[in-house]
């Protein structure tokens, strides 16, 4: 079976984020970029799918610009056996991005959409069941396990109290949650395999899709800062302090 | 304007979290109507119907409902949306799982997990893990929100006499079958809605050290938490976790022990009104953002607090 795993070129998670001084965004000018961390446990999934005769093949995508190559490239290394990039320079937002993957879904077909549950720059978490609307798909999101099995996906959810277990006909879309698995590192000979996949491009007027945003960013600032208090000396003096300044206890 | 509000419940109880969301729509403005969906779920209706501030209830009593099946949430919502202007829904695991779905059924973006109503199309919103704020502005006609619960203080659950309405809606794909749930049992109160949370990090060593937080917990009635840290060790079970891949709280009372202060942490407790940290090693980044910090062994101060409250 065919796995679709749509990825995510963002800020590298490890970078401190900073305000542009305007307020008109964050500052992305020469900053490390990577792929989405929960879109390398969505390839990583796909990939141990693979690695135990569920899915023959995998096809890594994703709407953004022509650099995001780099991060098709990494998921060909992991795994991915060919890729898609549906260049655009548009600031891309979910509904725009689940049109253009609903385009890819219609020609490609895939059984199983793995995607990450929500992208560390944007925190919408909105794509892949916005995708699952658009296409009719069943979906089980921030899923921390996934067995397939007899054209059904059994997915394990974590929810706000707990684990949640349910059963989905196939095709389907599965968001992944963190716990879902380990992303592996991809091995050198990998990298260079991965140079040789092939990676197609194409545009958003290929696909007949509009990506215009339709919320706008009206200003972006740094969150209030919280001043640091006092360090006191005992547990006499907090218990003092929390019954009597702070009044909490 | 008139604001559809979805209520999170588990058929027996409205979650409290449905109050903050009321308190969004108010501040949105407009006559506001709260969407009960689940099975046998006539209680929380009714619960519902008592909220300060809600004109209407309607209430979808379906087996299709029961387990808040996104599929089949997603398409009631989007039917029922027709006559509103604003659908709101908490960004909890329910609300966030069904409600991208029902904006694209609709044709129109989400605005997720706003903090903050500037006007009916512009809303404030943490990105990049609470490390910005940015105020966006919605240009479809209708609006598809989710609220940060602990952005806003809920209204008065009573007050209020809406008339309930019964929705004889049936909405079921069939594409997906509810199989299980394991839900993590508690006598302690829920983390995002208790009034004072303890959490125990990486320093706890391990998951029977939490014993003494459990024990404090109980004195002071409190919720328990813990970072991701100690989830990821194995300590404790990933419904505790506090943090932006976890639950966002915002008490009047934190307190982090043996917690560094790690900024996935700080972004799902920054906003507590009253944060103490106890932690041995004064350069943890926690020091920087508590009012109260101890350097000290958590486990000579934690029983030490015990017994002097």
């Amino acid at each position: 079976m065919k796995v679709l795993v749509p990825i995510k070129r963002v800020i590298d998670y490890n970078v401190k984020v900073r305000v542009k001084a305007d307020n008109s965004g964050v500052d992305l000018a020469n900053v490390k970029m990577a792929m989405n961390p929960f879109c390398e446990i969505a390839v990583e999934e796909a990939v141990r799918l693979k690695e135990k005769g569920v899915v023959t093949e995998i096809v890594a995508v994703s709407i953004g610009p022509k650099t995001a190559q780099e991060q098709l490239r990494t998921a060909m290394a992991l795994g991915a056996d060919r890729s898609i990039l549906v260049e655009t320079d548009e600031d891309v937002q979910p509904l725009g991005i689940a049109k253009a993957l609903k385009a890819i879904v219609d020609e490609e077909k895939p059984e199983l959409v793995i995607l990450g549950k929500q992208a560390i720059d944007g925190d919408n978490n909105q794509t892949g069941q916005m995708l699952a609307a658009l296409t009719g798909m069943p979906q089980g999101t921030f899923a921390s396990e996934v067995n397939v099995a007899d054209g059904k996906v059994k997915v394990t959810r974590e929810i706000d109290g707990g684990l949640q277990t349910v059963e989905l006909s196939l095709p389907a879309v599965v968001t992944t949650d963190l716990r879902l698995n380990e992303p592996r590192y991809a091995s050198l000979p990998n990298i260079m395999k991965a140079k040789k996949k092939p990676l197609d491009t194409k545009t958003a007027a290929d696909l007949g899709v509009d990506l215009t945003p339709r919320v706008t960013t009206v200003s972006v600032e740094a969150p209030a800062e919280r001043q640091a208090g006092i360090i006191v000396g005992s547990v006499d003096e907090l218990v003092e302090k929390l019954k009597n300044e702070a009044k909490v206890i | 304007m008139s604001v559809l509000v979805y209520a999170e419940h588990d058929n027996a109880a409205l979650n409290k979290v449905t109050l903050s969301v009321v308190a969004a729509a108010k501040a949105i403005g407009g006559d506001i109507t709260v969407l009960v969906a689940g099975k046998g779920c006539g209680a929380v209706a009714e619960e519902a119907a008592k909220i300060d501030g809600v004109s209407k209830v309607l209430c979808a009593d379906n087996d299709a409902y029961e387990h808040q099946l996104a599929e089949n949430v997603g398409d009631l919502v989007a039917e029922v949306a027709a006559d509103y202007t604003h659908v709101l829904a908490a960004a909890t695991t329910t609300g966030k799982n069904f409600a991208p779905r029902t904006a694209a059924l609709l044709d129109v973006a989400q605005v997720s997990e706003i903090s903050e109503v500037i006007d009916a199309d512009t809303f404030k919103r943490p990105i990049y893990a609470g490390n910005a704020i940015a105020t966006v502005k919605s240009s479809d006609a209708k609006k598809v929100i989710t609220v940060r619960g602990t952005s806003f203080d809920g209204v008065a659950a009573e007050g209020g006499s809406a008339a309930v309405e019964a929705l004889d809606v049936a909405k079921n794909a069939g594409t997906s079958s509810f199989v299980g749930e394991e839900l993590a049992k508690s006598d302690r109160p829920e983390l995002t809605s208790a009034e004072i949370v303890i959490s125990g990090g990486r320093g706890m060593g391990n998951g029977d050290n939490f014993e003494i937080l459990y024990k404090l917990a109980d004195k002071l009635g409190a919720g328990v938490g813990a970072s991701r840290a100690a989830v990821d060790a194995g300590f404790v079970p990933n419904d505790m976790q506090v943090g932006q891949t976890g639950k966002i709280v915002a008490p009047n009372l934190y307190v982090a022990v043996g917690i560094s202060g790690a900024i996935q942490h700080l972004a799902g407790m920054k906003d507590s009104k009253v944060i103490v940290a106890i932690n041995k090693d004064e350069e943890a980044p926690i020091f920087q953002v508590a009012d109260y910090g101890l350097v000290a062994d958590l486990f000579e101060a934690v029983p030490e607090l015990d017994g002097k409250l």
